[in-house]
């Protein structure tokens, strides 16, 4: 099965679907595809019950330009020039495309600490999108934890969901979250957090800054997490943990793709133009910024991708404010040295093949990590562990081979079957 | 109130490790294996894993659905009669 488009957008969060709308309603052929079983992203994800009213004006937009949209389809391969090989359980699809705009976001960071593999143990954002897919988390005590400002809107959204949050733990000593004034909360990400921040106060829900977690513990599932704080030591029993340490952004289709990256974010011009032609990048691949950010930038890729680069210049100002805000978010929330120590030699670094921090100590880079341990080899191929082994050892994560994925025999065997 | 249950929630059957259990529709199969409170795999060295990233990226919440292996469950909607087994 395969087809050919005007303009192929990877990922359906603000970014891809306001790039896919934009270009559609332009005129051109668009097809959409996302890994997730339906649209929205992390941020606009749906709950079971309720669809995100912005994704959903989005989607009937998509509609009504009759852009294709495959969603639960992944990308695994690009077979040859301008296509890309997509998978969804047992069969497979190639997509031929004049521009192709990638808007994959980001996952979470995660660092490790003693425990952290236990039952009981989530993503700050895994949690909340578990409640989210039906999870029902009612009076469980859950301590949220990591950095960023993701913590807070997690808080909140647990509490409303009927969680009792126990304490809302913030590496980032308060000192440089106050320089990161209310002034440059700008737009949706401020108003969620100070929202977030508020129905936090008006609970009684502590926020403590400048502190972290040390490890978990407990027998078969979490009991237990422990607290540093200052110079204090806290044991805080609860039943769920919700960690985090910020954003790391999804360049692994960018890089299959050969485009540049600086500084960990994938290279884009002012039109969003990575450093190959035809391909541009809009969201968190270009700098973690927000749904604001991933909007205005998904809307300039699609206009420079139709050719309108003289529409797209008006949205500059706009966009430049939100990379600014980006760059601020990104030196709020450093992740401070202490964190390097958490892990015990046998804390695991990589899940999949469980090799522990000792073993890794002993290479010297993420090469020889790969030959003599398997770190990273597994099948998130890296994912978790590489963003954690760039922190604790300063290795440069791997550039990613396809199948970006684990994929079927079948899917990769096949040679490009071309439409045009 | 979990933001995606509510009263007018249906729910539909599935079986789990041989047992029937109920969830509501629209769940994934990684919210389902919370819900029950059980681990989705093994890990190499034995150790219980439940699901982490909730996005498709980590691959702790696989396990085998209808006959399927190695299935990244949060990234899939239950359906009636589904038989999931983890491991």
């Amino acid at each position: 099965m395969s087809m050919r488009v005007d303009l192929l957008v990877v990922g359906a969060g603000p970014a891809g679907l306001l790039a896919a709308a934009t270009a559609a309603e332009a005129g051109r052929s668009v097809c959409l595809v996302d890994d997730n079983p339906s649209a929205g992203g992390q941020i606009w994800r749906s709950g079971i019950a309720e669809q995100n009213p912005e994704g959903l004006r989005l989607l009937r937009r998509l509609e009504a330009a009759r852009a294709g949209m495959r969603f639960g389809w992944r990308a695994v391969a690009a077979p040859s020039s301008r296509v890309l090989r997509l998978e969804q359980s047992g069969q497979f699809a190639d997509v031929e495309y004049s521009a192709i705009i990638l808007a994959t976001g980001a996952r979470e960071r995660f660092l490790p600490f003693p425990g952290w593999t236990l039952p009981g143990v989530y993503g700050a954002g895994g949690l909340q999108a578990f409640v989210k897919s039906g999870f029902d988390i009612r009076g469980k005590r859950v301590v949220v934890a990591g950095t960023g400002p993701l913590l807070l809107a997690v808080a909140a959204h647990l509490r409303e969901a009927g969680a009792r949050i126990v304490s809302v733990v913030e590496q980032a000593p308060l000192a440089r979250l106050a320089r990161f004034s209310l002034g440059l909360l700008r737009g949706q990400i401020g108003k969620l957090i100070e929202g977030a921040g508020y129905a936090l106060h008006t609970a009684g829900i502590p926020y403590r800054t400048g502190a972290w977690v040390t490890s978990a513990s407990g027998g078969e599932r979490l009991e237990n997490v422990t607290i540093r704080s200052g110079s204090r030591i806290l044991e805080v029993p609860c039943d769920m943990l919700a960690i985090g340490y910020h954003l790391a952004p999804n360049t692994e289709l960018p890089q299959l793709l050969d485009c540049d990256l600086h500084a960990g974010y994938v290279r884009v011009d002012e039109l969003q133009q990575t450093s190959v032609s035809g391909i541009y990048c809009a969201g968190e691949l270009t700098g973690i910024g927000g749904v604001d950010k991933a909007k205005v930038e998904g809307r300039i890729a699609a206009l420079a991708a139709c050719g309108q680069a003289d529409r797209a210049k008006s949205l500059f100002r706009d966009r430049d404010r939100h990379r600014r805000f980006a760059r601020h978010l990104d030196a709020a929330f450093a992740l401070r040295d202490e964190l390097r120590g958490l892990a015990m030699g046998s804390t695991l670094v990589c899940r999949c093949e469980d090799v522990p921090y000792d073993a890794l100590a002993e290479c010297g880079s993420w090469r020889e990590a790969k030959l003599h341990t398997r770190c990273g080899m597994g099948p998130c191929q890296g994912r978790i562990c590489a963003p954690a082994a760039e922190f604790l050892f300063g290795w440069k994560p791997p550039a990613p081979r396809p199948p970006l994925f684990p994929a079927r025999v079948e899917t990769l065997a096949h040679s490009t079957d071309r439409t045009a | 109130m979990p933001s995606g249950i509510n009263e007018l929630s249906q729910f539909i059957s599935i079986t789990l490790d041989g047992r029937q259990i109920e969830v509501a529709a629209g769940s994934t199969v990684a919210a389902a294996i919370l819900q029950a409170g059980v681990k989705s795999r093994t890990s190499v060295c034995g150790e219980p894993r439940q699901p982490l990233c909730g996005m498709g990226i980590c691959y702790e919440c696989r396990a085998q659905i209808d006959g399927r292996m190695h299935q990244r469950t949060c990234q899939i909607v239950c359906h009636a009669g589904m038989e999931i087994v983890t491991g």
